[in-house]
């Protein structure tokens, strides 16, 4: 393979990442809150607010059941307000950062609701409020489960970002598509599939060590 | 069973306490719960309950499962709100309380729970930590604050243990320690020892008795384990579906439990069992030539005066011992003892028997 084609590659790793950590960034920042939100706003809990918490649901639900390629065109509008245009690694981001705020949300959310209902009555029993009960109990006890619902939102992402290569996203599954299908160079597909393994690979590891790290609830610390 | 006498109703609470006001008072205290399946009505969880708790006490709560004892106890701190009436913990009502309010009232009533809910993600200290920090007490304040408190409780070198390292017993140290760390009033255990065994358990209680000491705690506790309550509660509150049903001072309840649940309660403890061979041959009809079948039980100072020789020495009555034990409430004597008597001379037995103190009780005839 020509240096060329390294240089390529290396390029759209590079696009790759970025639009994985931009979008993983804000997914997470926006996605979180509304996981915890969701974990916490039924009926009896700690912030009831049964409305709204039924409105985000459905609302989650629908952008999740759309199938990410329909997303991608359906908020082209959306993204050219965002960004100015509609194709390129920067408006590839917005339609990534869409998808993946409801999937971290469930996560998260579930993450949360795995939490021992005990502790939250413990921490009542001392007077937390509803936030100190959110900052000392419910996050610090689902890190090591949160550490891996970000993980999984990364992986998903790098999934995701190869497929905006498509609508002419940029990035790793873009150069796959435009030298390794449409100019028919195998080796080049072959080498963007080697990248992207190698990505998730050291992802999901990064995530599985820190994730045990944090998870206290084993014999041997 | 058919009590001969119907046994003296426990003394009950005296108006004017020694100890002064009680530190928490449940006045006509009712708990609904709204109904679960349709048609249902609301379920009453607690019905019109009026409970005084002494200052500096430990009193029990017994009660079968599903009596109310946790939704009493959860009272106290506001984890649940009454329907109806009062439940004043030193001086406040809590039920008037807003969750603010509350929150103020929680950070003097510690509690300790039945599988410790320690945060696995801090260390014994970190948890020891966790109420201060809630209570904005300054980090610097903490630690001075937490090292003397894992000392109380023996774990001073344990401190940096994660909840997972720890024992049983020793998470549960670490959970005293936490309830305590807010120098709370009152201490709240809902079946602290329930997951512990013999051992551990009463070395928990011995700490719980302990810290009623030497820090003058109320402790308000919890159990299905009569063993628990007879070996630390100074009081004792049997719930029976939702109502008090029998209280005061454990010695008196105990040795003259006048409600069947607490009957029921003490026989795992303090009743003895009858061998097999008396049992199969009970009768419930008192024929002629059948010996009766009468439960004694000691009390106070007779509990040691050999009331069965002078039955013989003095009446010229034979009994025979069936089953027998001598136990200890609160540090004094109790002891039951089933003996068999000729039904000719049971009435003049049992009048002596009486006389002296003791309570005396029909169970069965044998032949
Ligand atoms: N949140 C609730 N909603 C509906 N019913 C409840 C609720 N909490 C308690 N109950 C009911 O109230 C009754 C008393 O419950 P409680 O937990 O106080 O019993 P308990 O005496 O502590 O029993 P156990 O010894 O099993 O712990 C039970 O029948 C229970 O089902
Ligand atoms: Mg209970």
């Amino acid at each position: 393979m020509s240096a060329n084609l390294l240089w390529l590659i290396a390029a759209a790793t590079r696009d790759t990442l970025f639009m994985v950590a931009v979008s993983a960034l804000i997914g997470v920042a926006l996605g979180g809150p509304l996981g915890i939100f969701l974990a916490t706003s039924r009926k009896g809990e700690l912030f009831p607010a049964e409305a709204a918490n039924r409105i985000l649901g459905m609302t989650v639900n629908a952008v999740r059941s759309t199938p990410f390629i329909i997303l991608v065109v359906a908020i082209i509008p959306f993204t050219r307000l965002v960004t100015g245009t509609s194709i390129g690694t920067a408006a590839a981001i917005v339609p990534l950062t869409i998808a993946t705020i409801p999937f971290v949300a469930r996560l998260v959310e579930s993450s949360i609701r795995e939490v021992d209902p005990g502790l939250v009555e413990a921490a009542r029993a001392m007077g937390a409020s509803p936030l100190q009960i959110v900052f000392k109990v419910l996050i610090p006890e689902a890190k090591p489960s949160i550490i891996l619902a970000i993980t999984l939102t990364v992986v998903s992402l790098i999934g995701y970002s190869a497929m905006v290569g498509a609508v002419g996203g940029g990035g790793l599954g873009d150069l796959g598509i435009r030298y390794g299908y449409q100019r028919f160079m195998p080796e080049m597909m072959l080498a963007v599939v080697v990248v992207l393994i190698a990505l998730v690979q050291v992802v999901q590891s990064t995530g599985d060590l820190l994730s045990r790290r944090a998870d206290k609830r084993g014999r041997k610390n | 069973m058919q009590p001969l006498s119907t046994s003296p109703h426990a003394a009950s609470t005296p108006a004017t306490d020694p100890a002064g006001p009680p530190i928490v008072d449940f006045q006509s205290v009712t708990k609904r719960f709204p109904a679960t399946g349709e048609g249902a009505g609301d379920f009453v969880a607690l019905s019109d309950v009026d409970l005084s708790i002494r200052r500096g006490s430990i009193t029990g709560i017994i009660g079968r499962s599903g009596a109310g004892k946790s939704t009493l106890v959860r009272l106290v701190n506001g984890l649940e709100r009454p329907t109806s009436g009062r439940v004043v913990v030193d001086g406040t009502d809590v039920a008037a309380l807003d969750e603010k309010g509350l929150r103020a009232i929680r950070r003097s009533v510690g509690m300790i729970f039945q599988h410790f809910n320690l945060l696995s993600a801090r260390t014994a200290y970190g948890n020891v930590a966790l109420p201060l920090e809630i209570a904005g007490v300054p980090a610097g304040e903490i630690r001075k604050r937490i090292l003397p408190l894992l000392d109380l409780v023996g774990l001073s070198d344990r401190s940096s243990l994660y909840p997972a390292q720890l024992s049983g017993g020793q998470k549960q140290r670490v959970g005293i320690a936490r309830a305590l760390a807010t120098e709370p009033k009152v201490l709240l255990s809902d079946e602290a020892t329930s997951a512990l065994d013999p051992e551990t358990t009463r070395q928990v209680l011995a700490l719980l008795k302990q810290v009623n000491a030497d820090l003058g705690l109320t402790v308000l506790l919890i159990t299905h384990e009569m063993q628990v309550v007879r070996e630390i509660a100074s009081h004792v509150a049997v719930l029976d579906k939702g109502s008090i049903v029998e209280e005061g001072d454990t010695y008196s309840v105990f040795s003259r439990p006048a409600h069947e649940t607490t009957r029921a309660f003490l026989e795992g403890v303090t009743g003895v069992r009858l061998p097999a061979f008396v049992t199969s041959r009970m009768e419930s009809e008192a024929a002629a030539g059948r010996s009766a079948v009468v439960k004694v039980v000691f009390t106070g100072p007779t509990a040691t005066d050999p009331v069965l020789a002078h039955l013989g020495r003095d009446l010229g009555i034979d009994v025979n011992i069936l089953a027998g034990a001598v136990d200890e409430i609160s540090g004094k004597p109790f002891g039951t003892l089933v003996v068999a008597i000729d039904r000719e001379v049971l009435e003049p037995a049992r009048r002596f028997i009486e006389a002296r103190g003791l309570t005396c009780e029909v169970m069965g005839y044998v032949r």
